[in-house]
């Protein structure tokens, strides 16, 4: 259960960032997380509402985008997406996917800011 | 009450992954190999860096950081290998990040260490995010633990360079389906290198020995530069 030390890293990062831009009233914060992360969803929402308690983005939501997991198959020159997290193969020439073009990330796409 | 959207893109761990880059070139730059070790508790981390440990220092100047949530006896146990072995004691934390091995790291000569190991908190998933700056990444996997570890943790094998399955002396006994462990470390992690060891009985510690020269002696090459 490593969701709590994301999820403060990620309050951080969000604070430092309003601060930088002159303090913004952060209603929603979208984070785009890859179904590779080796993070959990539920996980983390959970962690992000107890770690928000008491810091300026008390009361905000976090909304999570999940990113499927897309590898380069070497074979047909193209992205495809593996049958399953755990068989990184093509699904069309069966060629191993040795490149993983998405699906590790932990980032935070946007801020909803109250207008 | 109307919002607007403020495009951001920030990885989370940004800063860890900075300071792995930054641990990166340092390892580089001293010529140090630096290798990771991650597997699930009790899968023999601490028995396999013990005999890697003694194997290497007949030759070569070895070092070792070992993470745990409490207790100093594994750095007590490895000790006996080499003297240069540093305890992180995480608390409660899971994993290890870049931050805690710059930190273990203080004052140690990195230009005097050939071989840099650093054992994470037994755990297959957290330390799969955590970037430590390490050379090359070996997931451990032991015989009594069944073959489908790899489809259970895909993440962590995938981040990891080498697969090591260890306490091979147990295999029969526990009737460990070798050739499907090998098939689902392949699906994970296709093309990855896999050692077959057994701590107790030495068995193939050889050739993982064999692997870590070569790895070092071709960090070690001179850069050839192109001339006309």
């Amino acid at each position: 259960m490593h969701e709590l030390s994301i999820a403060m890293s990620m309050i951080d990062q969000i604070i430092e960032e309003s601060e930088s831009r002159g303090g913004l009233e952060v209603e929603a914060v979208h984070l785009k997380l890859g179904v590779f992360s080796g993070v959990d969803k539920e996980a983390l929402l959970f962690s992000f509402e107890l770690a928000c308690e008491g810091s300026l983005l008390e009361g905000s939501r976090l909304v999570i985008e999940s990113i499927p997991l897309v590898i380069y198959c070497a074979a047909c020159q193209k992205n495809r997406t593996p049958p399953s997290i755990y068989e990184l193969s093509c699904p069309e020439c069966g060629s191993p996917g040795q490149t993983i073009v998405s699906g590790r990330e932990i980032e935070v796409a946007s801020l909803e800011i109250a207008a | 009450m109307s919002t607007r959207m403020v495009e951001v893109r920030a990885k989370v761990l940004k800063q860890n992954d900075l300071l792995a880059r930054d641990l990166r070139d340092r390892f580089r730059r001293e010529g140090t190999c630096v290798v990771g070790l991650v597997s699930s508790p009790g899968s023999g981390k601490t028995a396999f860096l013990e005999k890697l440990l003694s194997g290497l220092a007949r030759d070569t100047r070895v070092a070792a950081l070992v993470g745990d949530l409490a207790t100093e006896n594994d750095a007590a146990r490895l000790r006996r290998a080499t003297p240069n072995v540093r305890q992180i004691n995480t608390g409660t934390v899971c994993h290890l990040d870049a931050l805690m091995v710059e930190k273990a790291l203080a004052e140690w000569q990195l230009d005097r260490i050939d071989f840099l190991f650093i054992e994470n908190v037994g755990n297959l998933v957290c330390p799969s995010s955590y970037d430590l700056g390490e050379e090359l990444r070996f997931v451990l996997l032991s015989a009594t633990e069944g073959e489908d570890k790899p489809l259970k943790y895909p993440t962590i094998f995938n981040s990891s360079d080498v697969a090591v399955i260890t306490k091979m002396d147990l295999a029969q006994a526990a009737e460990f389906d070798l050739a499907a462990a090998r098939r689902n470390i392949e699906s994970v992690r296709p093309g990855m290198q896999v050692f077959e060891v057994s701590s107790k009985t030495g068995l193939g510690m050889q050739s993982v020995l064999d692997f870590l020269h070569a790895r070092l002696a071709r960090a070690r090459q001179p850069q050839v530069v192109a001339t006309r």
